[in-house]
């Protein structure tokens, strides 16, 4: 069912149950929000998107007013701007307004409020928090001073992965953003997922790794899916300087948007030094060459020798080849093993982190061409 | 216990509480009687006898007669109760009550008389109020100081359960209900009644987005009907002398008795059961025995301290919802606050902040950073520390604030300091150029 309304003078529909913010989003009417997140359920808290409607005592928010019929709202009428105006004055009046070197700068939902509104400094001055900052973990940063208390991050602990690790603690001015029972990140029931950083609108939660990387305008964005597991979240990774210094979730048909600790911050092997790039086999498979004895046995076997170093052959030694040549060794030896002891003195171990076309593969490899039951998957471990 | 009356503003024989159109006090009637808390003495004076009454009626002819009665909410809104039974859905499996006496409005303190002293008036209400709206449990929501007063209830309802007007089969008419008590821990806010709801469930004390209402959707996600507990003492009594009684008493608007908590320079502070639309005058002059010492009266706070006050020359206005929301102020919960010539409005405004300051949830802007920026302003006045700017910051700042905060504390909590700076601007003045105050102790 749909209802009627006016926006601005500009006759609308939309459809029932939906917030006027959602009608107005829907015909490229522009609220400005701050607390609101579209995948999180509206909170009402940070009078931002508040608009006018007639017939309605006071202003009303935009992310939680249902749309009815026959309603009749301003978005930017002049009483709506000096709430908005008035509102930011007041988030400012408590915000370091460290922009300059704010992690945040150019990625502030804040930022772009005060900006879209021209508020430079707040007429309300007054006491300022000052919190340590909390860095004790490694993956995300918590800079209360910068939080705005829009509770985004409290919603997507909650709603989106289940988690619940994050609620405001105390109230009035001093409530904040706590962890647990107001402990540490870590010592709470956080899976760092980091869905609370993707949503804060400020640089209150920011990942540790990225910082002092690069700002957003300075970053080139690649879209990839995730490689730890076969759920397939789409990411965007953020490079600068062919390094990867951030990770976000991207709307992606597996995950929305959203995404796991592995896949947000589990990217510090790509550019590993320790990195295994090529395959490698050891020497004496190269070589075709016995299998030498093992380091332990010649220690045995030598009787107490000078050098130990010398006592261990460069034939365990990895050495670095092509696909081929790796591929066709272990082919070889597969098909040995299976003609000297059987099919079934081979069994196939597949992953998770393949996608489901790779191990429906990995069956048929088993089954088919090696020609035993022996094959299972990691996730039933 | 402290068990004369007198110190509380009630007189032992009632000679001394004048009443218009003899005026009979019916919420108190009990309360200066020896151990009127125990379920003995309420029966002995004709307690219960409204639910019996009642259970025999149906829940549309209940509904009805608290319509027709015009009694509204005591505990601040003033919105007609009848009307908010009618909203609670017929069809609803599950429906409760919630009992609000978590009475946190500075100033007021007759709820907790009523529930120290005649807890099973309140009962009866519950009773009736559980029966006319199909609720089969009731949560009495109490402010967590009230430590007497959560001790008689307890042991209230569970004399109740023993004569039988709670639990299963009440008075075998097959009306099931179970009360039982839950402890606030020490949040004014908690006394909006969505917040108490989320408090009830065990959750933090933040007030809920309205719409949906209690009433649809309320503790549990079922709906409730959320009272005050005043207004559910009056229950009883509009069942047994009948709605026509109760819409006697009061103006058009505002009907039947209410309690006024008196406190401040008075000489006789306490509470005053007395008819809805006496005037401020007579309630401090000659209930309350005058200013104290003889002073000049300065201002009134005429419905707790989250009203706007009044000044001494306003207080002509009869205490009712209409009057005193024309004379710029509210009903509230009927607590006057009496401020005589000693006292610096200043400090009046910046103490009252403070509270709301501290008070507030803190989950929208303007009233958890606007609380703390109105009561900066007011203090660095106080302190000798404003500037003539200051005064009209903390004007723009309470008319900032005041129309768009999450729940309507936000508009409360700006009116004693910006009646206080509308009424006594140039005391305000005065400190700022002065650097003292202007109130001569």
């Amino acid at each position: 069912m749909t209802v009627n309304l006016t926006i601005n003078g500009q006759k609308i529909q939309a459809e029932t149950g939906q917030t006027v913010l959602q009608a107005a989003r829907a015909v490229g009417i522009h609220i400005p929000v701050l607390c609101e997140h579209p995948a999180l359920p509206p909170d009402g808290a940070c009078r931002i998107c508040l608009v006018e409607i007639e017939k309605q005592r006071g202003l009303q928010p935009a992310c939680t007013f249902p749309a009815t019929e026959g309603l009749v709202i301003s978005t930017h009428s002049p009483r709506v701007m000096d709430s908005r105006k008035f509102t930011l004055e007041l988030l400012i009046s408590d915000h370091p307004l460290d922009c300059m070197t704010c992690e945040a700068t150019g990625d502030c939902t804040l930022q772009d409020l005060a900006y879209e509104y021209g508020v430079k400094d707040s007429r309300y001055q007054g006491k300022q928090h000052n919190y340590p900052l909390d860095a004790s973990n490694p993956f995300i940063q918590v800079e209360r001073n910068k939080c705005i208390l829009c509770r985004r991050c409290v919603r997507a602990c909650s709603h989106i992965n289940g988690v619940e690790a994050i609620s405001v603690f105390y109230r009035g001015f001093n409530a904040y953003i706590g962890f647990g029972a107001d402990g540490r990140m870590q010592d709470s029931s956080c899976e760092f997922c980091g869905s609370c950083v993707a949503v804060c609108p400020t640089g209150a939660l920011w990942p540790k790794m990225s910082i002092g990387k690069g700002r957003p305008w300075q970053v080139e964005k690649v879209d990839t899916i995730c490689s730890y597991c076969g759920v397939g979240c789409k990411l965007s990774l953020h490079i600068r300087d062919n390094q990867i210094i951030r990770v976000e979730g991207a709307n992606g048909p597996a995950n929305h948007g959203w995404t796991c600790v592995k896949g947000r911050f589990g990217y510090d092997y790509v550019h590993h030094p320790d990195r295994v790039l090529t395959p490698r086999v050891r020497r004496y498979l190269l070589e075709g060459v016995k299998k030498p004895e093992n380091r332990e046995s010649r220690i045995e076997n030598s009787k107490g020798g000078t050098n130990l170093d010398s006592l261990v052959s460069n034939f365990w030694d990895w050495v670095e080849t092509d696909w081929d040549t790796a591929l066709n060794i272990v082919a070889e030896k597969l098909r040995t093993k299976r003609d000297t002891h059987g099919p079934d003195s081979i069994g196939v171990l597949t992953s998770a982190k393949c996608t489901n076309e790779e191990n429906y593969l990995m069956n048929k490899f088993a089954r088919q061409v090696i020609g035993t039951n022996n094959i299972d998957h990691c996730a039933r471990l | 216990m402290n068990t004369n009356p007198q110190s509380f503003g009630y007189a032992q024989d009632g000679s001394t509480i004048r009443n218009p159109q003899s005026f009979e006090p019916v919420l108190t009637r009990n309360i200066h009687r020896p151990d009127s808390e125990k379920i003995a003495t309420y029966l002995a004076h004709g307690g219960y006898a409204a639910v019996k009454l009642a259970l025999t009626k149906t829940a549309d002819e209940l509904i009805d007669m608290v319509k027709r009665s015009g009694l509204r909410g005591r505990g601040g809104a003033g919105f007609p109760a009848g009307v908010k039974w009618g909203f609670i859905p017929k069809d609803a499996a599950q429906k409760f009550v919630a009992v609000n006496t978590d009475e946190g409005e500075p100033g007021t303190f007759k709820d907790r008389e009523i529930v120290e002293r005649d807890p099973h008036q309140v009962i009866e209400g519950v009773i009736i109020a559980a029966y006319a709206v199909g609720a089969s449990r009731a949560y009495v929501y109490i402010r967590g100081e009230f430590f007497l007063g959560v001790k008689r209830w307890i042991k209230a309802i569970a004399d109740a359960y023993e004569h039988g007007f709670l639990g299963e089969n009440i008075l075998g008419t097959g009306f099931n209900l179970d009360m039982s008590v839950h402890r606030g821990a020490g949040a004014y806010i908690c006394g909006e009644e969505t917040a108490m709801l989320e408090s009830l469930e065990g959750k933090r004390g933040n007030p809920r987005l309205k719409p949906p209402y209690p009433a649809q959707i309320g503790l549990f996600g079922l709906p409730t009907l959320v009272h005050n507990i005043e207004t559910l003492a009056c229950i009883p009594h509009i069942i047994l002398r009948g709605p026509e009684w109760f819409a006697g008493i009061g103006t058009a608007e505002s009907r039947g008795p209410k309690i006024f908590s008196v406190s401040g320079h008075v000489n006789r502070p306490g509470n005053y059961e007395l008819p809805l639309g006496i005037t401020l005058r007579e309630i401090i002059y000659e209930h309350s025995g005058g200013i104290r010492g003889g002073r000049e009266l300065k201002a009134v706070i005429p419905g707790g301290a989250s009203t706007p006050m009044l000044t001494a020359d306003q207080i002509d206005v009869p205490m009712a919802y209409e009057t005193l929301k024309a004379a710029g102020s509210e009903l509230g919960t009927g607590a006057i606050v009496v401020l005589d010539e000693t006292t610096c409005m200043v400090e009046t405004a910046r103490r009252l902040t403070k509270f709301f300051a501290h008070e507030t949830c803190g989950r929208c802007t303007p009233c958890r950073i606007g609380s703390q920026r109105l009561y900066e302003t007011l203090d660095r006045i106080e302190r000798g520390q404003g500037t003539m700017d200051d005064i009209d910051r903390a004007l723009e700042l309470a008319d900032g604030i005041d129309g768009i905060t999450f729940c309507p504390m936000g508009a409360m909590l700006v009116n004693p300091a910006r009646s206080a700076i509308n009424h006594f601007r140039a005391e305000f003045e005065y400190h700022i150029q002065n650097k003292r105050c202007s109130v001569k102790i």
